[in-house]
């Protein structure tokens, strides 16, 4: 397309034909209307000037007759800008006036006539207009007064000229400044085009260019930038998943074909082979469980998941699990003990179980482990389920007294299947860490990982359910602390 | 039982098919969402097993379609997308129960069992019984024999569970679901500890045990060998 043929196209240059369009229109209109109204006034003057002449004459005709009226007439006719008149006899001869030729008939009509006709002292032959009153008097003779319609036309002239004047300027104004407006708009959608084909092409991280005047287009811009912001964020996401399920899926498939392929090649009759098929299924669930952790993290971080949210007591999340986890860390060696006070929240009540049920999983995994390293068997290990609310936030947080993760370890231990050095001995997907942090920014909060001394208490700080503060211990008579 | 399974994938459909006949069932097959509809709406089956994603009539349409109609046969919705979600959004389509893919045929087995138990099955007792073994849901008492027993307020809604489907299977999955409402998997065996502590108060010191283990599917209480 050439540079005209888009300029033409934009939506700018567009609207300002049709602005142009209409003005044109409305001055046409209104000169027009000027006009009109002009030419009826003069008219209206015309035939007055004429009236007024007509009957002074026909007095003086019946006054002093035939005589005295063209006496009249011939005086009348000297004046500058002087009315024309004529008078002639019955049979057409003309007696006195300033009139030269008329059309053949003219004078045979009575009242108002425009006619055109030819001076009688001017030597252009070219007939000029006029509005005449003809009457026929008393004698058979008849009288023609009128006057010349040029000043009628000269102004009409006029006014079709500045018509004329007016809508050629405003076209040409009208055009300049549409075209001015629309190459301004056409240069930063151009700019915005060629950027956002440059993103179509795979480079996500180009951003559209955005100007200061905070006008529709920065704003448009802005918008777009930060969509593709999101969107960018959830390539990443994605890639991380897809590379972290082709990284790490793939070493457990390995590992499930290679003990197949074994029993295949070693394995007599059936009691070998059932036992690797049992292994396989063993292995395979182990798989399908990663993978729906991977799937709900993935949910999470892009905010898929956000759907169910309902307004819930984090107290009676921590009860639950309390309830639900009790007897396996008492088959640990580790006493579980809940600390609930009422704190509201809206969430993903499930979701946010399933956080912190992982986190009490892990509590329970690593102070097991730790368990024969102390130096101080004289209290059993403890892990401890808390929820509470602090400022505006509802904190749900699983202490244990395990060996903890060091400083510099914390950040990288929520990732994806990092499984820091001390716990790679432990059995486990190492996601869960990643989806309790998923699940806590999804929810507009954060997961914290803080040290205990010794052990490590991990937080999720999830923001509270505004309107319940200092009520909240009234509000919910059915929540006790345990 | 008569089964339906509205299933789009010709060789899951067939693999489920055999399944269900080697242990007794009545299978019949739907490829496409139409097909399932009007199978469903005119054959007489106990339970519907349908995926979420099928061709022509997605199975939540299907499924919303025959509640409609005022057919109530106990729909299972099997499906490969995300679980929170989609499970509540199942469950809302008129579904009975909800299972993710890939799932284990034993898991999809004894939930089948249930649904079609609990469709047409007598009103829910107050007195469960199995062997000598008594629960009642009123007073909240569990005897086994001439002894009483003393539970946690958990496990009596574990053991109320088992009774409730005594003879089936429970799978690890349907217990945190309908004892715990949680809808997830542990990474743990924290359902087993549960049940071992069930056990020791219910089976210890007793000659005949009733809380089995089902390897690879779950547990099942009964009394004897079917």
């Amino acid at each position: 397309m050439t540079a005209f043929g888009k300029l033409i196209r934009t939506t700018a240059f567009r609207l300002t034909l049709v602005y142009l369009l209409l003005f044109a229109l409305f001055a046409a209109s209104l000169l027009g209307f000027f006009a009109w109204n002009t030419r009826r006034m003069v008219t209206e003057q015309i035939t007055a000037t004429v009236n007024s002449d007509f009957s002074d004459l026909n007095d003086i005709f019946s006054r002093r007759g035939l005589r005295g009226l063209v006496f009249a007439i011939e005086n009348r006719s000297l004046r500058p800008g002087a009315n024309l008149y004529l008078v002639v006899t019955p049979t057409g001869q003309a007696v006195a006036g300033n009139v030269g030729a008329l059309p053949p008939g003219t004078l045979n009509t009575n009242g108002w006539v425009e006619t055109a006709y030819q001076r009688l002292e001017e030597q252009d032959k070219a007939p000029h207009l006029a509005l005449v009153r003809i009457t026929e008097l008393s004698n058979g003779f008849r009288l023609l007064v009128g006057r010349d319609l040029e000043e009628r036309h000269r102004i009409f002239g006029i006014v079709a000229a500045a018509a004329q004047w007016s809508v050629l300027v405003v076209v040409v104004l009208g055009l300049a400044g549409g075209i001015f407006v629309g190459r301004r708009v056409l240069r930063r959608i151009d700019a915005m085009t060629a950027t956002t084909s440059r993103i179509m092409e795979g480079d996500l991280s180009e951003r559209l260019p955005v100007g200061r005047s905070g006008d529709e287009l920065d704003r448009l811009a802005d918008n777009l930038n930060r969509m593709l912001e999101r969107i960018e964020g959830l390539m990443t996401g994605l890639k991380e998943v897809s590379d972290n399920i082709a990284h790490d899926l793939k070493t457990p498939l390995t590992r499930l074909r290679n003990r197949a392929e074994e029993a295949l090649a070693t394995s007599r009759g059936e009691p070998g082979y059932r036992a690797a098929l049992e292994q396989t299924i063993e292995e395979s669930d182990g798989l399908i469980r990663t993978f729906n952790a991977l799937l709900m993290i993935a949910r999470a971080e892009s905010g898929q998941a956000g759907g169910n949210a309902e307004d819930f007591d984090a107290a009676e999340v921590a009860r639950g699990l309390h309830e639900l986890y009790e007897p396996l860390a008492e088959d640990d060696g580790l006493t579980l003990r809940v600390e609930a006070k009422p704190a509201l929240l809206h969430g993903n009540r499930e979701l946010i179980s399933q956080a912190l049920a992982n986190l009490v999983e892990n509590a329970i995994k690593y102070g097991k482990a730790s368990a024969p390293l102390l130096e101080t068997p004289a209290r059993p290990p403890e892990v401890l389920i808390e929820a509470r609310r602090e400022g505006d936030k509802v904190l749900l947080s699983v202490t244990d007294s395990g060996p903890g993760i060091p400083e510099a370890d914390r950040k990288r231990a929520t990732e994806r299947f990092v499984r820091l050095e001390a716990s790679r001995s432990q059995p486990g997907s190492g996601l869960g860490l990643s989806l309790a942090s998923a699940v806590a920014t999804l929810h507009r909060g954060e997961l914290r990982l803080e040290d205990a001394a010794p052990g490590l208490r991990a937080t999720l700080a999830i923001p509270a359910l505004s309107g319940e503060g200092l009520s909240g211990q009234s509000s919910h008579p059915e929540t006790h602390p345990v | 039982m008569r089964l339906l399974i509205i299933e789009d994938d010709r060789e899951s459909a067939d693999y489920l098919a055999k399944a269900f006949r080697e242990v007794g069932h009545v299978a019949d097959l739907a490829s496409d969402g139409e097909e399932g509809l009007s199978m469903a709406d005119s054959g007489d089956y106990d339970v519907l097993v349908i995926d979420r994603m099928l061709p022509k009539r997605d199975g939540l349409s299907v499924i919303g379609t025959l509640r409609e109609k005022g057919n109530r046969t106990p729909a299972l919705i099997l499906s490969a997308l995300g679980q929170v979600d989609d499970r509540i959004k199942g469950l809302r389509a008129g579904g009975d129960d909800y299972l993710p893919k890939p799932y284990a045929f034993a898991e999809l087995l004894a939930r089948v069992e249930v649904l079609s138990r609990r469709h047409g099955g007598p009103a829910e007792d107050t007195l469960y019984r199995v062997g000598d073994l008594e629960l009642d849901r009123l007073s909240h008492r569990v005897t086994r024999g001439k002894e009483e027993l003393t539970l946690q307020p958990r496990e009596f809604r574990l053991l109320e569970y088992l009774m409730k489907h005594a003879g089936q299977v429970v799978t690890r999955t349907m217990l945190l679901e309908n004892v715990w409402d949680y809808h997830f998997d542990p990474q743990t065996n924290v359902i087993d500890v549960h049940i071992s502590r069930l056990r020791s108060k219910i089976d210890k010191g007793f000659d005949r045990p009733l809380l089995h283990t089902i390897r690879g599917a779950g547990y099942m209480i009964r009394d004897g060998i079917r």
